[in-house]
Order: structure tokens, then sequence, then C-alpha cells
């Protein structure tokens, strides 16, 4: 498979053709892309949304990942909708507005041998929610955040979000005189340890980058450009189908090689850069950018400003940092999952009750 | 002249916040513990680190009455910005301890009382080298002389230093010179008092613990089998947190690695976030917080309610409204709780009342909301919380955890031979409590999607007038289950009384010194001890054999009687509602008052209601 997949290299250009692939191929677990769909979905037709689910299918599938395992999660928003669409057979959770993070780090905590995936949206994510989903990267919760950027409020009807840019339009024509929160940006500042940039009609560059999530330790944040083709798909709209494609500046090409297969790859020497994530599993970066480092911080900032005053949208894993410990590890846990400790290690000893008694007698 | 009275006392330190008074006078309260009296203290600080007045009471009561005296006996004046006005806040009679190193100002004498001075200023400048410990230490001047006038041995204070300062000996041998040359002052200058003596009462506290509702309330909810805290730091339940702190790491440990997870989260709407995606995920998991937290917390308790998600909220009341009073005590957030968040809900409220109750009821709070899969509030204020109370010692029942119906994936392949289904919203036992699978249950109808949008009993999003219809109408069945399952109340009934009392929380104490009080003037009462919400039968049954009822409660809105009101509205207008809302832990003697105005009111109502009939 990631042989296959070597072999198409992406182009960084949307295939939004790619309606998925129909063949019953089974994968590593016995299972087939079918297994990893959830109810048919209620979004708009051509929302971007669906095309990002389908890499989230295609993804978990070529991991080979058992839904069994995964805990989905979502705040509210048609982007929080999306949980429902995909990995029928795993938990999931559509909580309250902007709080999956907290959510998260809760189900994190308690057990760290879950897979979770979260969806969001610009909304959720980067107003009510800001604070909640900093402070989740601040302390590197274990999780695939994907971010369904449309940069519009969809489920209220179309209100800008604090992700659109600066002069863009609204649909009535109303202009948005706000400077756009990056959420890229954010979450290198803020301590997020896996930090990618992608659009929902590249499924070639998405998939892999959400393979590379899942197989990562940490908070992983993927900012994903989803056009609303309700309410922002217009002319005057920086966040339209048409605006995206026409500027995507991807900073690499992807393959994603899991870690149970062994893949020799003959790297071209200064375009060619190999990261190994906390699985084993690998990503394999063709540089389009030869300069491009994605282990230096301030590289990447520089780049996102850079790209954002082209009024460019920079794709690609945009930074990357494996040595940072997760939260659950940070908390020195024991090996089994708190949630499924018994009793007798959940209730003290009554003698460590008395020893305590005898000293409040003091 | 008055004749002393032996083990009644009540004094009152008034300090300056961080002036170091706070060690000073827990000495002094563990001295008389130490003795054998029966003890209180009561802290009345204000919301500020440095500066702001603060007031210490300690109580000894040989009756064994722990809430806060009605009178002061003894005032110790050490703050300068509030004795003009703390020299009338104790009764005639009473004694003023002030600091002479410097003459008494005229605006500062009154009659009636008796002004003993200890020159404490110039009693720490001989002793103690210039350094801030020279302010800290002249409180333990204090501590000496009071010593000396009430009758506490030196080497009683030595062995309270001892048990608190046991690994410094540099920092007992230091208190003890200044509370030595206070005690030797008095001694020397023969001063005496005559208004009360501290007698020791051979193990008299013996097998007593001192603690506070905060410490037991955490040790609780370890026993309990906390498993994720998450909290966000609030006056007053910062330390019950701090307590989870200081104790998880000592008594949750498998193989050095910890069997719990508590973290300090950004914000309260954080904290209840967390605790719901670990409670989700099949945790026992807690929070602590104030009002204002819990005002932060609604969107998301109302997001465990409906989607039935196990989850403890400890709630430390302060006063209220807004930030209103962050240090005092007040039970306003009643409502608040039971009904809390937006649309039809009803929440369990555990309510201790005393140190073991706030253990118990913290270990016992992680069954019922996994029993009930729901929110559950451990209803417990200021006076409780953080201030020092003695009580008999935990003890821990040996009782399974209470898991509910959480199907493991045993039961479900069980389940399937049996041709049965998991539904996760069905009402399949008629109780309103639904069966639960955590994620991580590996079988293939493990899974379900939770969500606080409609649902139906498969949990599949729903939009359906009859599907909502049920679901509301299923948890409010199940909030009735809960009825007999939440802690009943404790009664007390005495043959051809007509008068009822009921109190709860930290009203408890002072409500039984009040009826004391009142059976000695002539006046008998029952009393229940309401322990929780919702309601239970005997609450109803109290109501219905009693003419009048007076219930006790610390807000200004009678929120407890509204919510039996409600509930019975016939039985409730009985109730005479007597209302404690000044911030300060209540005394028996406003209870006895307004029970006396109320009794005086229902009299001429009475006569009133005669006179028309008539």
């Amino acid at each position: 498979m990631g042989r296959r997949r070597l072999q198409q290299k992406s182009s960084g250009k949307p295939d939004y053709e790619d309606k998925g692939v129909a063949e019953k191929k089974v994968n590593r677990i016995n299972l087939t892309e079918k297994d990893y769909e959830g109810t048919p979905s209620t979004l708009c037709r051509g929302c971007g949304h669906d095309a990002i689910t389908a890499s989230v299918i295609r993804a978990f599938f070529d991991s080979s990942v058992d839904p069994r395992k995964v805990v989905k999660l979502s705040g509210i928003g048609c982007s929080s909708k999306t949980p429902a669409y995909f990995l029928g057979q795993a938990f999931g959770f559509n909580a309250v507005h902007g709080r999956m993070s907290a959510l998260a780090t809760g189900a994190n905590g308690v057990n760290r041998t879950l897979i979770p995936i979260g969806v969001s949206g610009d909304g959720d994510t980067a107003a009510i929610g800001l604070g909640n989903f900093c402070h989740m990267m601040r302390r590197n919760v274990n999780i695939t955040y994907i971010v369904e950027n449309n940069g519009v409020y969809g489920l209220t009807k179309g209100q800008f979000s604090a992700t659109a840019d600066k002069g863009s339009r609204m649909k009535g024509g109303k202009l948005n005189d706000m400077p756009a929160i990056d959420l890229a940006e954010l979450a290198i500042t803020f301590g997020a340890t896996y930090v990618a940039r992608s659009f929902s009609g590249d499924r070639k560059q998405l998939a892999p980058l959400i393979q590379g999530a899942l197989a990562h330790k940490g908070s992983a944040i993927l900012d994903v450009l989803s056009p609303c083709v309700t309410f922002n798909n217009h002319e005057g709209s920086t966040k339209s189908l048409k605006y995206i494609r026409e500027n995507l500046d991807p900073i690499q090409d992807l393959d994603f090689i899991p870690y149970y297969e062994n893949i020799e790859v003959d790297y071209k020497e200064g375009t060619d850069q190999e990261v190994t994530l906390h699985d084993g599993s690998r990503i394999v970066l063709h540089k389009l950018r030869s300069d491009y480092d994605p282990s230096n911080k301030m590289q990447a900032l520089a780049a996102i400003h850079a790209a954002v005053a082209e009024g460019k949208f920079l794709t690609g894993l945009i930074y990357y940092d494996p040595s940072r410990p997760d939260f659950a590890e940070q908390m020195n846990l024991c090996e089994t999952p708190l949630a499924e400790l018994g009793q007798d290690l959940l209730q003290p000893p009554a003698e460590l009750l008395d020893e305590i008694n005898a000293e409040l007698m003091k | 002249m008055e004749t002393p009275r032996i083990n009644d006392l009540s004094i009152c330190v008034a300090t300056e916040n961080g002036s170091g008074s706070a060690s000073a006078n827990n000495i002094l309260f563990k001295a008389i513990f130490k003795m054998g009296i029966p003890c209180s203290s009561k802290n009345m600080f204000p919301s500020n680190i440095q500066g702001l007045p603060t007031w210490y009471q300690i109580r000894a009561s040989a009756e064994g009455y722990f809430g806060r005296k009605d009178v002061i006996d003894a005032m110790v004046m050490f703050n300068d910005t509030t004795a003009a006005k703390d020299i009338y806040r104790i009764r005639d009679g009473g004694l003023i301890l002030y600091d002479d190193s410097t003459p008494l100002p005229p605006n500062l004498k009154r009659e009636g009382v008796q002004y003993l001075g200890v020159p404490a200023n110039k009693i720490v400048q001989k002793l103690v080298p210039a350094s801030p410990l020279r302010g800290k230490q002249r409180n333990m001047v204090y501590v000496g002389a009071l010593a000396y006038l009430f009758g506490i041995d030196m080497e009683t204070i030595r062995a309270v230093l001892e048990d608190t300062f046991g690994k410094k000996p540099v920092v007992i041998e230091s208190n003890l010179l200044c509370i030595d040359a206070g005690y030797r002052h008095m001694e020397e200058n023969g001063v005496t008092q005559n208004i009360a003596r501290l007698q020791a009462i051979p193990n008299g506290n013996k097998g007593k613990i001192i603690t506070e509702g905060n410490t037991a309330g955490a040790l609780g909810a370890i026993y309990g089998g906390a498993t994720l805290v998450s909290w966000y730091p609030i006056t007053p339940s910062s330390s019950l947190a701090e307590n989870l702190e200081h104790y998880l790491p000592r008594l949750r440990k498998s193989n050095g690695k910890a069997t719990y997870a508590i973290i300090q989260a950004e914000d309260e709407i954080a904290a209840a976030g967390m605790v719901v995606g670990a409670g989700w995920a099949g945790a026992r998991s807690m929070t602590c917080t104030s009002g204002p937290g819990l005002s932060l917390m609604n969107e998301t308790i109302g997001l465990a309610h409906f989607a039935e998600i196990p989850s403890v909220f400890f709630i430390i009341q302060r006063g209220g409204p807004s930030t209103g009073l962050p240090t005092r005590t007040q039970q306003a957030d009643i409502q608040l709780m039971y009904y809390c968040s937006h649309g039809d809900t009803r929440h369990i409220i555990l309510i201790p009342h005393d140190m073991k109750s706030c253990f118990d009821f913290a270990r016992r709070s992680f069954d019922v909301a996994e029993r009930f899969q729901t929110p559950v509030f451990v209803m417990m204020d200021l006076d409780l919380g953080m201030n020092l109370w003695s009580s008999e010692p935990f003890r821990l029942e040996k009782e399974p955890f209470d898991r509910g119906k959480l199907v493991t994936a045993e039961m479900l392949e069980q389940w399937e031979k049996e041709g049965k289904k998991f539904r996760r919203y069905f009402d399949a036992d008629g109780d309103g409590i639904p069966y639960r699978t955590i994620p991580g249950n590996p079988h293939r109808h493990a899974a379900y999607f939770t969500r606080g949008s409609g649902h139906d009993a498969d949990a599949l999003y729903s939009e359906d007038e009859n599907d909502y219809k049920e679901t509301l109408d299923r948890l409010r069945r199940k909030f009735e289950t809960a009825r007999s399952y939440v802690p009943k109340p404790i009664i007390e009934m005495n043959e051809g009384v007509k008068t009822g009392v009921i109190c709860f929380g930290s009203s408890y104490e002072p409500t039984r010194e009040a009826r004391d009080r009142l059976r000695a003037v002539g006046l008998k009462t029952n009393h229940l001890l309401l322990r929780a919400l919702p309601l239970t039968e005997e609450v109803k049954e109290f109501l219905e054999a009693h003419k009048t009822i007076y219930l006790v409660e610390q807000n200004r809105d009678a929120q407890m009687a509204a919510v039996v009101k409600e509930e019975w509205p016939e039985l409730g207008a009985k109730i005479i509602s007597v209302l404690i809302y000044d911030g300060l832990p209540v005394t028996a003697g406003e209870i006895v008052k307004q029970i006396f105005n109320g009794a005086q009111a229902t009299t001429a109502e009475v006569v009133r209601q005669a006179r028309l009939r008539g």
C-alpha cells in the first residue's frame, strides 16, 4: 500500500474528482474502506467537510486502525456533525460548542489507549473554544484535531468567523475588517507538536497528513481549508473553492509509510526528508521548497507570515516536534488506563485512613 | 463581679490579614482542643492577602456546641483599623486584651468592659531581632497572655508547637519565647480576669480529630475512587483540590505510578468539560468550585445531564451574587444546583452537615453519579469547608463501588446470545436508568454516539417530537427513582410535639443548640436534618406530622423552602423560613430569635383566624 501511494506522487493540486475507492479491498485488519464509514452525511451537497470525511475514512483504512479503539469528538457546528459520518463502530461524542478540547483532555487522561480524533470548526476552535483549544495544545494532549476551516458560521447561516480574512466579503457584501486568526500559527505558538495545513479537496495531501497525525503522540493540529458552498463560496470571499484552489502554496508532497510496512525509499538528497513518528511510522516529505525544515519553529512561523502577506495558503506539514512528551506521559500515570482500574487500586486501604486520622488528632 | 464560667468562652482575635495571626490562632485553638475541651473556631477573613481586617473566633463549650457563639466574651484588639468597632463587638462585662506598648487612645475606651494590656510590641522589640518575623511574633505574645488569663498551661502550648512544627526546633523555640513572655508578663503583673476559666477534661477529646470539610471531602473523594480531578482555583473550594493534591500522591500510587489524574484547568468551563469527558470515558471524575465557577459550568452540566454522564461537582458555597463575598459563607446556590443549566433539569444534591458526612457523602457521590449516570452535586459551604471542626475520626465503610448499569463486553456477548440488544438510552427496567457502555469496550455493539442534541433510545440523532418527549419523561422518571436512593433525612421526633424544625448543612450545629435553648424556655421542637435532594418521602411525612415547620437556611430568598413548596404546595404552606444571610457562620441566638418571632406571628395569626371564625 505504501508503495502504491509512493508511486502516486501528489501534485499538491486538488483532486476533487477522486470519489473514493470502490474496490472491495481489505486492510491489514481485514476491514474494507466501507467498514470505516458512518451514517450518511446531512451536510449541503458539495460541502468541503464531506471531502474531509472521505479523507478521514481513507486515512483510518490505510493505517488499519481498529475503529473500536477510536473515540471521535466534536463540538457544535456543521463540522462537528461529521464524526457521525465516519467510523460508525467507534464511540463518538458531539459535545457543546467550543468544549471539545476540554472533553478530549478528560477522556484522554483516563484512557490513553484510545485513539482520539476531534473534528471542529473555526467557530468552535477560533472563537468560543479558543481558550480551551490553546490550553489543550499547551498540555500537548494526544489528539488528532482537525479544524474544518471555512471562515464562516454555517449552521447559523452565514456570519463571519474569527478565521475570515480581513478584506473578505460576506455573501451580502458586508466587509470583514477584523484580522484573521491563523490557526496553524496559533498551534505552533501554543505548543502543538504536529501542525499541518491542507485543503479538503486534496485527499492525496490530506489523508497522509491525517495518518501522520494518528501516528503522532501529542496535539496534532490540522487546519483544513474547507469551502462552505452555501454561505462562503462567492466572489470576494477568500475561503471560496475557487480562491483557495488558486492560492494553495504547498511546501511538500507527502507519503505516509505505516510502521508495519518495511519500505525502503530512495531519497533525493536535499529534497527528500523522512520524519519518523512515535509509533514508528514515517512521513516522507518531498520538498517543494528545498530550504524548508518543519522542525524549525521560527522558520515555520516566518513561512506562515510570508504566505499570509501574499494571500497564500501554506499547506503541508508545517511544524513537527517529536521531543515533547504528551500530557498523559507528563502525568506519570500507571500502565492500565485509569478508566479500567478496579476498586482494589482506586480505594486506598483503611489503614492509611487511620494513619491520617492520627495525624489530624494533633 | 461575675463568677468565672468553666469551659464556656468565646475569644475573638481581631488582627490584620497577613500579619501571621493565623499561626497564633491555630496554636491557641489546638491548645484548648488538647486540654480536652469541646471547641470550634470560625475564621472570618477578608478576600485579601495582606492588610485587611480579619477575625478569628474560638469557642470553648463545655456543653459541646460547635456553632459560632452569639456573644464575644473576650476580644484581642490587635487591629488598630477596626478597634473602634471591635470594642463594641464584645458583650457587657467582657474583656479586651490590647497592646499597651502605647497608651490606649481615648476613643477606644468603653464603659462596662475590662481592659487588660500586654506590651506586645515592646516585648518583641526586646526578644526578636528587627525583621519581618518580628511583626508575626507579636501575635504569639497574645497567645501567651490569653493562656495565662484563661488557664492554658505552657506545657500544653509546647506540646501543640511540637505537633505543629515537630521538625523545626528553631521555630518551636522562637515561638515559645514570645508566648512565654506574654504569659509571664501577665503573671508577674498579677493581671486577672473573672469571666471564664479553661479547665482540662482528661481524655475529653480523646480519639477526636480536628479537620475541615475540604479535607474531609477530599479524603472521601479519594476513598470513593475519584480518578480524574479537574479544577480551577476559587475560594472557598481551592483547598479541597489542594487537599487532593496533597493526599493523592500518598494514597493512590501503583508501582510508583499515579492511579489518578489531577489537572488545574484554565477555567471552570474546561474543568467541567474534562470531568465530563473523563466520566464519559468511564472514570470517576470530579471538580470542586463555588458559585461563580458553577455559573460557568452550567452549560456543560446540562450536557452531562442530557447525555447522561456520571460526574461529581463539589460546590463550596460563598456569598453571592456575582463576586459577592468570596470569603464568607452562604447557602444561596441551592437552586443554581438543583435546576442547573437550561431546559427542564433537576439534579441530585448530597448535603453533608458535619465532617463525617463530608467524608461519607464525598465517597458515596461517585456511586450515586454512576448509578444514575448524571451530574451529582455535593453541596457544602465555606463554614463547613474552611473552618476547623472537631469530629469523630473518618471511618471507611467497606462496601463495593456501585458502578450502576455499566455493561461490559462479556455482558454484551451474553445479551447477544439471549437475543437482547444494547440500546443506550432505552428504559429497559422502567426506572428511567438506561444501560451504559464505555469507550474501549471492544464488543462490536458497544459503541454509540453521545450528544447533547436530541436523540432516540438508540442514541441516534433525532428531532422527532415523540423521541424528544420520551427522553424528557424518562429523565424525570430517573429523578423519581433517585428519591429512594439518596441519603434519607435524620429525624428526631418527640411525643406530642407539633413544631418541627428543618435544617441542612452547616446550619445543623447552631440549630441543634437553638433547639436546646428553645426547649429550656418551653418550646419543644422535632427535627429533620435534610441530607439530599430530591426530597424523600420522609420529608413529606414530617411536614404532614407538624402544624408549623421552621426551615433554617442561609440565604435571603428561602431557596430550599421554595423547592419544598414546589413539591408539596399545601404542606409547604406550613413552612416559616428562618433566613440568615449576613455571610457569617450562623449562631444559635439568631435562629432562636427568628423562631420566637415566627412563633409570635403564628400565635397572632391563630388568634386572628379564631376571631374571623368567631
